[in-house]
């Protein structure tokens, strides 16, 4: 098995892809990267639209296959994994997706509940209950349990699947453009909720953005990809600080 | 099936975009793409029955999404069938009263309707209005779930879809169509009586006496129960066009079209295969 490489605080990273590589038919969407995030950290990835930023974070879930590379979660590459071998793997991880992706057939409360029922046999429905109570109230959401999806905005809808995704204490979060088609506001509102969550609960995330402002005020590191290819990584002055054309254009525009 | 083939079946018109050009090659072309989407739909169709069997052997089960689902597919089936086995009845009636008194066999009338309703039309109408009803709900909901990524958060969440979605749904298609196979033939079994009390007078209990005279559980149960063949085929191919949609709104409709009509075609040509078994294997 493939191990992670260890960080200079001698922890092995939670997440570690190397040399990863996906192509859909002709098109390569990742063309060789390697990254990773340990716990407690935040990774940004960064680039423009269509560059497999999305790709990077389903290749890590498992919903999608890599042509090759690897893929280590706490050490174990996964990356060859059958859908019945990743369950465990993936009751550590939450995955928020772009447009929430609630179940649009259950309410607020059943959204969040739907981990837990099926993973959480042994909780009573009281415990249950007060454990989906708590989750949405660390998003703001606790007033609106019995509402259904369609009833909701675009941005609470994130709350909600936001909670849904921390039900069953996940030690990795993987967020795919938790700020796309909000505004100012709402995004500055979910930007302080990641904080306050990754502040108490130190995960390792990797947010997937094409919000430079929303990757400098959530992110400790920043990663800029570019044709399937990681431009720079490092911090936000690392960026800044950069000669590539690439990066002083893609933070002139942004 | 390549999408061409099925449109052509479906009779709906293709997508701009695929409208063949006017030459031999293309025409060489449009046939291997057709044998090759043959081939490939099959395939896949394969891949995805193994994925849903290996779900559903294997715990945890899903009782709860079953039972749901059971009620979905019979309760709420329940008056559609029975309407319409209901008017097959009264159909049958009428026609099978006519032939028999030009041949002057009206005393086969009992006989005749009781056998036509449940070896024959019984079990075929209850296919296809099943498959009408339950095909293009699952293919359109499974379908709307691929396309808004609820199918993905559910396997990110660590719940396995085949056995969620696919397994529970199917085994709930395997399980009601026979039990409403037998409320379609009592429909149209009393139905067919009643047009025919109206006509001449005929007891219920008359009816029934003569109808089932000398008939044996061979002659009735093995065409109920071949409706559980009907029910997986409606239930597997629903699933498969659903949660391989995509393309959005298109797609979904899509997926709800070629849900009923593949399933319909299928059962029909699954029929011919069942009835000739039962023929040899039940004399």
């Amino acid at each position: 098995m493939k191990q992670g490489k260890v960080k200079k605080d001698g922890s092995a990273p939670f997440v570690a892809v190397e040399n990863l590589r996906k192509s859909f038919g002709s098109h390569t969407v990742l063309n060789g990267i390697s990254l990773s995030v340990g716990r407690g950290e935040t990774l940004a990835v960064l680039g423009r639209s269509g560059t497999g930023k999305s790709v990077l974070l389903r290749l890590i879930i498992g919903l999608e296959k890599p042509d090759s590379g690897s893929i280590c979660i706490h050490g174990r590459n996964i990356a060859g994994l059958a859908l019945d071998q990743m369950g465990e793997i993936r009751k550590k991880m939450g995955f928020l997706f772009q447009h929430a992706a609630l179940y649009d057939s259950l309410t607020v409360a059943e959204n969040v509940a739907f981990p837990l029922v099926h993973h959480r046999a042994e909780m009573s429905r009281s415990e249950r209950t007060n454990r989906v109570r708590e989750l949405l109230a660390e998003v703001g959401m606790e007033g609106d349990l019995d509402k259904m999806p369609s009833d909701i905005s675009g941005g609470m809808q994130k709350r909600v699947g936001l909670a849904r995704a921390l039900a069953l204490e996940p030690e990795i979060l993987l967020l795919d453009e938790p700020t796309a088609g909000l505004d100012p506001i709402s995004s500055g509102e979910i930007d302080d909720l990641i904080l306050k969550l990754q502040r108490e609960r130190r995960m390792a995330s990797i947010v997937v953005t094409h919000d430079l402002h929303s990757a400098r005020t959530i992110a400790n590191r920043l990663a800029l990809l570019d044709q399937g290819n990681v431009v720079i990584k490092g911090k936000y002055e690392d960026l800044d600080q950069s000669k590539i054309e690439f990066v002083k254009e893609f933070l002139k525009l942004s | 099936m390549s999408s061409s083939l099925v449109t052509a079946v479906a009779g709906i018109d293709p997508p701009l975009q695929e409208q063949p050009e006017l030459s031999v090659s293309s025409a060489v072309k449009s046939i291997t793409g057709l044998v090759n989407g043959f081939f490939e739909w099959f395939g896949s169709l394969g891949i995805f029955l193994w994925q849903v069997l290996r779900a559903t052997v294997t715990p945890p089960y899903e009782w709860r999404e079953l039972i749901r689902q059971l009620d979905e597919v019979g309760s709420k089936s329940l008056p559609l069938v029975a309407l319409a086995g209901s008017a097959v009845g009264v159909i049958i009636s009428l026609e099978a009263r006519y032939s028999l008194s030009r041949f002057g066999a009206k005393s086969m009338f009992p006989a005749t309707l009781v056998y036509t309703v449940i070896q024959v039309m019984g079990p075929i109408i209850t296919g296809l209005v099943v498959s009408g009803r339950v095909g293009a709900g699952i293919g359109a909901e499974l379908a709307s779930m691929k396309v808004t990524e609820q199918i993905d958060a559910i396997e990110a969440s660590a719940i396995n879809p085949y056995r969620l979605l696919s397994a529970t749904r199917i085994l709930a298609c395997i399980l009601m169509l026979p039990l409403l196979t037998i409320a379609a033939d009592a429909c149209g079994l009393l139905t067919g009586w009643f047009a025919q009390a109206m006509v001449e007078p005929l007891s219920f209990h008359q009816f029934i006496a003569s109808g089932f005279k000398g008939a044996t559980f061979n002659a009735f149960l093995p065409p109920t129960f071949k409706t559980a063949v009907y029910g997986l085929i409606i239930g597997l191919i629903a699933c498969f066009q659903g949660m391989r949609t995509h393309g959005g709104a298109e797609g979904v409709g899509r997926a709800a079209t070629n849900s009923v009509v593949l399933g319909s075609l299928f059962l029909i040509l699954a029929d011919v295969v069942l009835v000739k078994f039962i023929l040899v294997v039940f004399p």
